[in-house]
């Protein structure tokens, strides 16, 4: 058992989950993702870590619901427990001095780039952070990130806040300012989102980190359920990643892959709805 | 009795679900012995003086003593006899391949049939586990602290062994249950997972500390486990979990597994009850399925889809039936519940449809030409001769590699080509007080031949431990 210490709503469905973990904590790296499962009977879900506290063994996690999983787990308090949570996972984001790094966040994304921001400046970089939201009210980390990070730039869809359109935009007109010169971009959030942004910095040749989100079981290579296609090679997501080179991996087939259970996902929900409802009734 | 008489009995069938009524469900296809089948199966052995049937067994058990004491109806006595020698009789019992191990050397198999032995075995065990207390006796403890990384049958046999001589054992296993294969691959209907978790507990109540949801290589590397964690000597039995894929055109489409993802879908995430609303980890029904192999996994596999649904559920083997490594008992019951057989048969391509489907699977016929380096015909494809199957599920069983999660993080530990760890007769390592044993070393065998690399390095390791060698 894995006792919750502290959950808080960051914005409409997301949640932010800090864990006691003390193995994993004592090992993270900026790109390391845990398994968990809330409960038995239960489905088995990655998640990134955004933070870890070594000393406290506490692990941090940002939660989006999409799903009767992330539902489940959204909906424990401080003081319940996860049943199961197994990490570190997948390689650790690999940190060099790119001179100056940008790193885009996409929802819960933001909060995968968060110790990214922190390795990287660490090592050096100027590191800047593109960070998005629907609205207002869903851009998140962006106090967190500002610590680290030498310019934060929100950017909304409706324009409430910050930059006034998608991340795209606001990274298009970054990698045209020559006087930024740019070494690396390093990017989470949704798959139509990182593919985009692979779309953005091909004709500028920048070098683009993706970290992919496919179905996973195990987390270990074990079942080769995670595998997506880079560079026409087939890697599992889990041990040769998540990250990869953006202009290398076939979008296309990942978010063809993604779609595989929609309707038992589909099926889960409603189960899950169902039951809350009689159970209040 | 005399010889004679014991030679008038005829083997004993095992009960059976109806072939027809299993094909639809996941409980155990074989029912046990009842009391009086297992006595008159008993008295079939001939308790030879000088028992060939022995030598089959990886771990030498008393063969004639334990089958002659359920003859003679001391159920308790069989259990002690069986026990000495492997402390996984339910498991051994149920999946051991007996026609080319303990089964095949038995003399009665030489003009007629030989004696059930794995049944005989699978009865007392079940027979222990419903009716007897592990009375056990903590030994003295020795103050030596030993890791065990993975929870197959190599580790909790190894684990269950050293417990028994005074050393604190820790197992370390990755995923959220203990059991290995056990539990992940083997499916319900010929291993109910009740069976594994009776010895697991049994592990437990001797004091074995099993902790789940750990990665070696990940969580903790082993040179920590040696340096930092305060472990004396360190067990690997991680198995060959590496699926292989054959590398063939339309692999990354939707309805494409590995018989581990497969498997393990349905057996440790309880994926057949996803429709009953009792789990949530989903599994694809297919109407028509195909799988490629020949051996316990891919037979497991096609059974699989079979429950789910799939009519017909195929299996395609690209050389002939007396080539198949799967156990005798499975293939004889794959076909008796209705599973096609292809056999010289090689898928080359899988077809999807525009949404990015399987819709069909295309084959080419094979024929057998020379032998090759395993001694078996090579099968050679026939040209001109491919057409398709269709199927919605297409599942690989073809074979699993060694995993290099943990012996790339292990600076030290030599592998050979294929990444299986390399052991001296102890099966200590490349690094002092590092053994290893299973899967992971010999490359994808058996249950029993895991079990007994556990066994035999918990015997080197007590000597490490105690005299340092
Ligand atoms: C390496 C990695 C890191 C991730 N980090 C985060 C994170 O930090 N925060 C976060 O909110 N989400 C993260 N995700 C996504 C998260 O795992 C899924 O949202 C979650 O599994 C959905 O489960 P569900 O039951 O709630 O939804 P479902 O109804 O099962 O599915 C909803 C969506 O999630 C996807 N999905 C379903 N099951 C899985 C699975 N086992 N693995 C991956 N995707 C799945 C489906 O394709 C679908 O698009 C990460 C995924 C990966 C692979
Ligand atoms: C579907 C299937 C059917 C089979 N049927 C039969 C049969 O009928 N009869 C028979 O004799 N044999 C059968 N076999 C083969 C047999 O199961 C294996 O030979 C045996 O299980 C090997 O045992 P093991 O202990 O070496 O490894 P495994 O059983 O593979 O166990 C290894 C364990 O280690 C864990 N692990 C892996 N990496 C790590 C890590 N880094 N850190 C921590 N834990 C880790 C794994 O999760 C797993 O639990 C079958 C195999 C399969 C796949
Ligand atoms: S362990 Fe296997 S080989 Fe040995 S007697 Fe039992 S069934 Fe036969
Ligand atoms: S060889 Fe057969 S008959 Fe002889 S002791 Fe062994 S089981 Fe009995
Ligand atoms: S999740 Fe199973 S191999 Fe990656």
């Amino acid at each position: 058992m894995f006792p919750i210490r502290k959950a808080v709503w960051l914005a409409p469905k997301v949640r932010l989950i800090e864990v006691e973990a003390q193995r994993v904590a004592k090992h993270h790296q900026p790109g390391h993702f845990v398994i968990i499962r809330v409960r038995d009977p239960g489905e088995r879900i990655p998640l990134t870590m955004a933070t870890s506290d070594a000393q406290a063994g506490t692990i941090t996690l940002v939660v989006q619901v999409v799903g009767a999983t992330t539902e489940m787990l959204c909906d424990l308090e401080a003081g319940e427990s996860i049943l199961n949570v197994v990490g570190p996972l997948g390689k650790p984001t690999e940190i060099e001095d790119f001179g100056h790094a940008v790193l885009v966040g996409g929802g819960v994304g933001t909060a995968v780039i968060y110790p990214q921001a922190e390795a990287l400046k660490k090592v050096g970089n100027t590191v800047s952070a593109i960070i998005g939201g629907r609205t207002k009210e869903y851009v998140i980390f962006e106090k967190e990130l500002a610590e680290h990070c030498d310019v934060v730039h929100p950017c909304t869809d409706d324009g409430s806040y910050g930059y006034n359109g998608f991340v795209t935009g606001k990274l298009q007109e970054l990698l045209e300012d020559e006087s930024q010169k740019i070494g690396a971009v390093i990017t989470a959030g949704p798959v139509p989102m990182m593919r985009a942004i692979a779309k953005v910095t091909k004709p500028f040749n920048v070098r683009t980190i993706v970290s992919l989100n496919p179905i996973m079981v195990d987390g270990t290579g074990m079942c080769g359920g995670c595998r997506v296609s880079v560079g026409g090679e087939t890697k599992f997501a889990c041990v040769d990643g998540p990250e990869f080179e953006a202009q290398d991996v076939d979008f296309d087939e990942l978010v063809d892959r993604l779609a595989t259970y929609q309707t038992q996902e589909k099926i889960a929900w409603d189960r899950l709805h169902k039951c809350q409802d009689c159970s209040k009734s | 009795m005399k010889p004679a008489e014991r030679m008038k009995i005829d083997r004993q069938p095992m009960t059976e679900q109806d072939a027809s009524a299993r094909a639809k469900n996941f409980r155990e296809v074989n029912q046990g012995y009842a009391d009086e089948a297992a006595t008159q199966e008993a008295l079939r052995c001939l308790k030879c003086k000088d028992a060939k049937c022995v030598n089959g067994c990886p771990v030498g058990i008393d063969i004639a003593g334990f089958v002659g004491a359920v003859a003679d109806g001391d159920l308790n006595k069989a259990a002690n006899i069986l026990l000495a020698a492997n402390v996984l009789p339910g498991i051994t019992g149920r999946v051991c391949p007996q026609e080319t191990q303990c089964e095949q050397y038995c003399v009665r198999g030489k003009k007629g049939v030989s004696v059930g032995i794995g049944y005989l075995e699978r009865f007392v065990a079940d027979w222990a586990r419903e009716n007897r207390e592990d009375l056990f006796e903590p030994p003295p403890p020795t103050g030596k602290k030993v890791a065990v990384v993975g929870s197959g049958p190599a580790g909790l046999t190894c684990a269950g062994e050293l417990s028994k001589m005074g050393h604190a054992v820790t197992i370390f296993e990755a995923l959220h249950k203990a059991g290995g294969v056990l539990v992940y691959g083997i499916p319900e209907f010929r291993l109910p997972n009740h069976i594994v978790e009776a010895e697991v507990d049994g592990l437990r109540r001797r004091g074995v500390d099993i902790v789940t949801d750990v990665v070696i290589g990940q969580t903790y590397t082993i040179p920590e486990l040696l340096e930092e964690e305060g472990f004396h000597a360190v067990f690997v039995g991680n198995g060959a979990g590496l699926p292989v894929f054959q590398g063939i055109p339309g692999e990354n489409l939707k309805g494409v597994y590995s018989a581990n993802e497969f498997l393990t879908r349905v057996n440790l995430m309880g994926g057949y009850m996803f429709d009953a609303g009792e789990t949530d980890t989903p599994i694809i029904r297919a109407s028509q399925a195909v799988v490629v192999g020949g051996g316990n996994t891919a037979m497991d596999s096609v059974r699989t889809a079979k429950r789910l649904g799939a009519n017909p559920a195929t299996l395609i083997y690209r050389r002939s039936r007396e080539e198949m490594p799967a156990r005798v008992e499975e293939i004889k019951h794959a076909e008796e519940e209705g599973v096609i057989f292809r056999l010289l048969n090689n898928p080359i391509e899988i077809l999807g449809d525009d949404k990015g489907w399987v819709r069909a699977v295309r084959c080419i016929k094979m024929e057998l030409g020379e032998p090759d380096d395993s001694g078996r015909r090579r099968p050679v494809p026939v040209e001109g001769s491919e057409f398709e199957l269709p199927c919605q599920v297409f599942i690989e069983a073809i074979g699993t590699g060694a995993n290099p999660l943990l012996t790339q993080t292990t600076p030290g530990l030599e592998v050979n080509r294929w990444g299986n760890i390399i052991v001296d007769e102890n099966n200590m390592t490349s690094i002092p007080g590092v053994f290893a044993g299973g899967d992971i070393v010999r490359g994808g065998a058996t249950v029993i031949l895991a079990m007994g690399d556990g066994k035999g390095s918990s015997v080197a390791m007590h000597e490490y431990l105690m005299n340092g060698k």
